[in-house]
């Protein structure tokens, strides 16, 4: 009989960390990339939930938190950036942005 | 057996979502595979007793940010046509052997050691319920410096957002 350790949530976090990665560098529309890094962050979420059980301990979930609101600064900001580079070149394609002049 | 079936079920919506979120041509349909990621997470979490967690996880990752996604999603178009070749050469091919090496690892970790990994330190045998009151009680204690960074961040954030979004050729018409 199996059992669910620790072990399975940081192989599923490592899974999920690795088809982020995977799509952060295959994809050029530059939202479609910010989707990717949500899911590399939600994925070291996973990890500290994970370990947050396993050592007993709260503190783990609170580093979630936090991580939580940076991943929401970061969209943000990010996406505030998009729209304005969008009306200037109307692509939001990361190849054909070579000026980082406004 | 509930206890895998409790585990394989959300965990295998949260590889299919993830898939979906890196090869769907469609924005909105990306999107739509972040929000099932997101939620088999929260599903997950609870599983792990991270109850408050899961329902912040709900609110705020597959509430609040995906609506934004979404609005500007919405706002730049959904009909574009992405560019799939590759500008630096070779490049799809060099990350996919990346991400086959990473794979190929961890599937050589797990069944090298029968699926059971020993863990540097043991579980503990008690449960400790991630309660509103319990994660209050050290946020407002323990971490309550990095809590106040936080918040000033978030400030920061919010005014960098709007200054950003706000068009100078609109507002000079306006003027």
């Amino acid at each position: 009989m199996l059992e669910v350790t620790t072990d399975w949530y940081l192989t599923l976090a490592a899974i999920l960390f690795s088809i982020g990665f995977f799509g952060m560098m295959i994809r050029k529309n530059a939202l479609i990339m910010f989707m990717c890094i949500e899911l590399m962050l939600n994925a070291v979420n996973l990890t500290f939930i994970a370990a947050s059980k396993h050592f007993g301990q709260i503190d783990g979930q609170i580093a979630v938190f936090f991580v939580l609101v940076v991943a929401a600064a970061e969209v943000v900001v990010g996406l505030a950036i998009i729209v304005s580079i969008f009306r200037k070149q109307s692509s939001a394609s990361v190849d054909v942005l070579n000026v980082s002049r406004g | 057996m509930f206890e895998l079936l409790i585990f394989f079920l959300p965990a295998s919506v949260l590889i299919i979502g993830a898939l979906i979120v890196v090869f769907a041509k469609n924005p909105v349909h990306n999107a739509m595979g972040l929000v099932m990621t997101l939620i088999s997470l929260a599903i997950i979490y609870i599983t792990l007793n991270a109850t408050f967690v899961a329902m912040v996880q709900m609110l705020v990752y597959a509430g609040a940010v995906m609506t934004l996604f979404l609005f500007v999603i919405m706002m730049i178009g959904v009909d574009k046509k992405e560019q799939t070749s590759d500008s630096i050469k070779g490049q799809t091919f060099l990350v996919s052997g990346v991400f086959l090496i990473l794979m190929s690892l961890l599937g050589y970790v797990a069944v090298n050691s029968e699926f059971s990994w020993n863990l540097w330190f043991p579980a503990v045998d008690y449960v400790v319920e991630g309660t509103p009151q319990l994660i209050a009680g050290t946020l407002f204690t323990t971490w309550i410096f990095p809590f106040e960074i936080i918040s000033i961040l978030l400030i920061v954030a919010t005014a960098a957002a709007i200054a950003l979004a706000y068009d100078s050729k609109i507002r000079n018409k306006d003027a």
